[in-house]
C-alpha cells in the first residue's frame, strides 16, 4: 500500500519536488528507506536522488560534503537511524560546519508501533534540542508539515525534521500555519494551557474537548520548532494559567516538556507544569501505535485524567 | 633549490609574543637560547607585541613561498623541523603521527594538489582524516604562504585557529577532523559534488592505517565505489602502529591492499617517504569516472627522529628540551 491521502511523508515529498523544481541545489539521500514514499522524486529528478545503502554515518557524511560544495542534500531514514545512528557526524558536519544539510527523521514516539523498540523515536527531539547549532522542525499535521519544509528548507544551517507516519494527520484549526520560531495557538482558554508537538497533536486536541465537556475549557498551542523556541509566545501564553499541561510522544526527559520547564524556571512564571510523555523505557511487549501510547498514559483519557489530577492536587 | 645560509641564531632570533602556552612557558623561553635553526631570510619581525608572555622561538629555515614550491624533500624536511618545534614549545604531542605523513603532505602540497587560491571553488580538496596529525598540515599551509609565520608561532595558544586537530574556519582547511573515520565519507560528499558540477577538481583525503578500525571507513569506501568516483584518492598512512600499540596487535589491517582491492577501489602500494614517488603515482591516477584510488603509504611512525621511530610512546608524549635538540639535530644530518 502506498502513501496517499494526508499522510505526512507524502507532504514532505510534494513540497521536496516543489522546492527542488525550482531550486537545483536540492538533492535527496536516502538510507535505503522510503519505498512508497519517495518515489515521486526519484521520477522527477533521477539525478539527484541517491541511496546511500543501510550507512546513515556515511550518508550523513556524504551530505556534509556535498553542502560544502553548494547542495542543500536532504537525508532521509527512521527517526532512530537518521538521528542516532549518525549523531556524531551530524555534530561534527553540518552543526559544527553550519551547513545546509536537511536530517528527516521519519517515525516519531510509537509511530512504527509493532517493529519495536529499534524503531522507536523517544529522544530525538532532546538530543537536537540540546545541539545549539540545528533547526528543530515538528510539524502536527500533513499540511504544516509542508509548509515547514518551504519555509525553512534553504535556512543557511542545518535542520532536522521529525516526521509522522500517523495516518491522516489533520489537525483542526490550524490550517497549516508555520512560523519559524513562533508557537501556534488552536484553542482560546483559560487556567490550564493544554501543550503539544508532533501529530500526538490531534490525541491531545480530542482530551481538550473532553475537558471543554466536563465545563474545563484549556487553550491548547503546539510547538513546531526548537532552536529558535518560541520562549516569548510560550510566556505569553501561560500569562493567565495556573497550570500548564505538555503532550508529546518522547521521552520526559528533554523533549518539550524539558523546554517549558527551562522557560518557567528562567522567566520565574507562577505556574504548575505537568509532563505527559514516556517516563520509562518501553518494555519488550508489541503493540500498535494507539496501544502503546495508551500504555504511556498519551491517549486521550489518560492525557484528561493527568490534567484533572493536577488541577485538584493543587486546590 | 633554495639556498640555504647559516647564520648564528641570536641574529635572526625573533621576539615573538605567543599566547601562553600552559606550564610549558618557562621552559619554552629557553628556547631561543639553543642555536638550532637556518635561516635564509632576515629577520622576520612579530607584530603580535603586547598579547602574551614574550619567547624566543627559532624561525624556520626557509620562507614561505605563496608561488613556488620547494623541491618535495627540502619540503618534507622543513615539515619536519616545524612539528618539533611547534609540538615543543606548545608542549603537546601526536608528533609521530605528524612526522610520519611529513613526506606525504609535502607531495600533496608540492607537486599534487591544483590549489592556486584557497578561495577557488574549483580547486582540488584536501582532507586530512587523521586530524590529530595537523601540525604537518599547518606547516605545509605555512609553506604555501597560507599561514603566517606568527599565526603558526600561536600554534595551540589561547584563540588561535591551529589547535591539535585542522579547524574548517582556518584558511586552506575545508573540514574540521579529529574524530577517526569521518573524514573519507566528506570526501566521498566532496568527490560526488565535483561530478555533478561537471568540475575536474580532485578530493584527496589521507587516513590512517587504524582509522580503518572504524566501520564508517568502510560505508564509504562502498559508495565511492558504487558512484565511480575516479576524482577521489584515498592515501592511507600506513606504520602500523596506533595509540597504545601495533595495530596487528590490535585490530589487524593485513591484508590492507586486498581489503580496499576487494572492495573494488584501484590500489597502488608506494613508500611513504618517498615523496617524489608519492607524487609519481598520484599524478598518473586516471581521475575519470571509474574505480576510486587509494594509496598504500608504508610509513614509519616518528620517521626522521631516532627514538621515535616505531615506538608506540611517541602517539602521545611531548618532547622534553633535551629529546628537542636531539631530533633537530637528527633532522640537520639528514641534509
Amino acid at each position: 500500500m502506498g502513501v496517499g491521502g494526508d499522510y505526512m511523508r507524502q507532504a514532505f515529498v510534494q513540497a521536496l519536488v516543489d522546492i527542488a523544481s525550482r531550486d537545483k541545489r536540492v538533492v535527496l539521500l536516502t538510507g535505503d528507506l522510503g519505498f512508497m514514499v519517495l518515489e515521486p522524486f526519484m521520477k522527477a529528478f533521477p539525478g539527484r536522488f541517491m541511496n546511500a545503502g543501510v550507512a546513515e554515518q556515511n550518508m550523513v557524511g556524504t551530505a556534509t560534503g556535498l553542502a560544502d560544495s553548494g547542495y542543500i542534500p536532504f537525508v532521509y531514514s527512521i527517526v532512530p537511524f537518521s538521528v542516532l545512528r549518525p549523531f556524531e557526524f551530524i555534530r561534527n558536519g553540518p552543526i559544527y560546519h553550519r551547513l545546509p544539510v536537511r536530517i528527516v527523521g521519519v517515525g516519531e514516539g510509537f509511530d512504527y508501533g509493532h517493529n519495536g523498540f529499534t524503531h522507536f523515536g523517544l529522544e530525538d527531539v532532546g538530543v537536537m534540542r540540546m545541539q545549539p547549532g540545528i533547526t528543530t522542525i515538528v510539524p502536527a499535521d500533513s499540511e504544516q508539515a509542508g509548509n515547514a519544509i518551504r519555509a525553512t528548507y534553504d535556512l543557511p544551517g542545518p535542520v532536522y525534521y521529525r516526521l509522522s507516519k500517523k495516518d491522516h494527520l489533520s489537525l483542526p484549526n490550524l490550517q497549516g500555519r508555520f512560523q519559524l520560531g513562533r508557537a501556534n495557538q488552536i484553542l482560546e482558554g483559560k487556567k490550564v494551557l493544554v501543550l503539544t508537538m508532533g501529530g500526538i497533536a490531534t490525541e491531545a486536541f480530542e482530551a481538550c474537548k473532553i475537558l471543554a465537556a466536563d465545563g474545563l475549557s484549556p487553550a491548547f498551542s503546539v510547538i513546531s520548532s526548537f532552536n529558535p523556541s518560541p520562549a516569548d509566545d510560550l510566556a505569553r501564553l501561560l500569562a493567565n494559567c495556573s497550570h500548564v499541561c505538555t503532550v508529546e510522544e518522547h521521552y520526559l526527559n528533554g523533549g518539550l516538556g524539558g523546554w517549558v520547564a527551562e522557560v518557567i524556571a528562567e522567566k520565574g512564571l507562577p505556574c504548575r507544569l505537568v509532563r505527559c510523555g514516556v517516563s520509562a523505557v518501553p518494555s519488550c511487549a508489541t503493540g500498535s501505535q494507539e496501544f502503546l501510547c495508551k500504555e504511556h498514559g498519551l491517549d486521550r483519557s489518560g492525557i484528561t485524567a493527568r490534567i484533572l489530577a493536577a488541577l485538584q492536587g493543587s486546590n | 633549490m633554495a639556498t640555504i645560509v647559516e647564520e648564528p641564531r641570536k641574529n635572526a632570533s625573533q621576539q615573538l609574543a605567543v599566547p601562553p602556552p600552559g606550564q610549558d612557558l618557562a621552559e619554552a623561553a629557553h628556547t631561543g637560547s639553543v642555536a638550532v635553526a637556518r635561516f635564509r631570510t632576515a629577520n622576520r619581525t612579530s607584530n603580535l607585541a603586547g598579547q602574551g608572555q614574550t619567547i624566543h622561538v627559532a624561525a624556520p629555515s626557509l620562507a614561505p613561498l605563496a608561488d613556488q614550491f620547494l623541491p618535495t624533500r627540502m619540503a618534507a624536511l622543513e615539515i619536519r623541523r616545524i612539528i618539533i618545534e611547534q609540538s615543543y614549545r606548545a608542549h603537546v604531542g601526536h608528533i609521530g603521527s605528524a612526522l610520519s605523513i611529513a613526506d606525504i603532505i609535502a607531495a600533496l602540497y608540492g607537486v599534487v594538489l591544483r590549489i592556486d587560491s584557497c578561495e577557488d571553488p574549483n580547486r582540488d580538496r584536501f582532507i586530512l582524516s587523521k586530524g590529530h596529525a595537523a601540525l604537518a598540515l599547518y606547516a605545509a599551509l605555512h609553506l604555501r604562504g597560507w599561514i603566517s609565520w606568527d599565526e603558526l608561532n600561536c600554534f595551540c595558544g589561547d584563540g588561535s585557529l591551529l589547535g591539535v586537530h585542522p579547524e574548517f574556519e582556518q584558511r586552506g582547511i575545508d573540514f574540521t577532523t579529529g574524530s577517526l573515520g569521518q573524514g573519507l565519507s566528506m570526501a566521498v560528499g566532496a568527490a560526488l559534488a565535483a561530478r555533478w558540477q561537471l568540475s575536474s577538481r580532485r578530493v584527496f583525503v589521507l587516513l590512517s592505517d587504524a582509522e580503518c578500525n572504524e566501520g564508517s571507513v568502510w560505508e564509504a569506501v562502498m559508495l565511492a565505489k558504487q558512484q565511480r568516483l575516479g576524482n577521489l584518492i584515498a592515501v592511507i598512512d600506513v606504520n602500523g602502529q596506533q595509540a597504545l600499540d601495533y595495530t596487528n596487535r590490535v585490530l589487524d589491517l593485513d591484508p590492507l591492499e586486498d581489503r580496499w582491492r576487494a572492495f573494488g577501489w584501484d590500489t597502488h602500494v608506494v613508500d611513504g617517504h618517498n615523496p617524489d614517488e608519492l607524487a609519481s603515482v598520484m599524478l598518473e591516477l586516471d581521475t575519470r569516472p571509474g574505480p576510486p584510488h587509494v594509496v598504500l603509504a608504508k610509513t614509519v611512525s616518528g620517521k626522521g627522529v631516532s627514538f621515535m621511530q616505531n615506538q608506540i610512546q611517541w602517539h602521545y608524549l611531548p618532547l622534553s628540551r633535551e629529546q628537542r635538540a636531539q631530533a633537530l639535530w637528527e633532522l640537520e644530518a639528514i641534509t
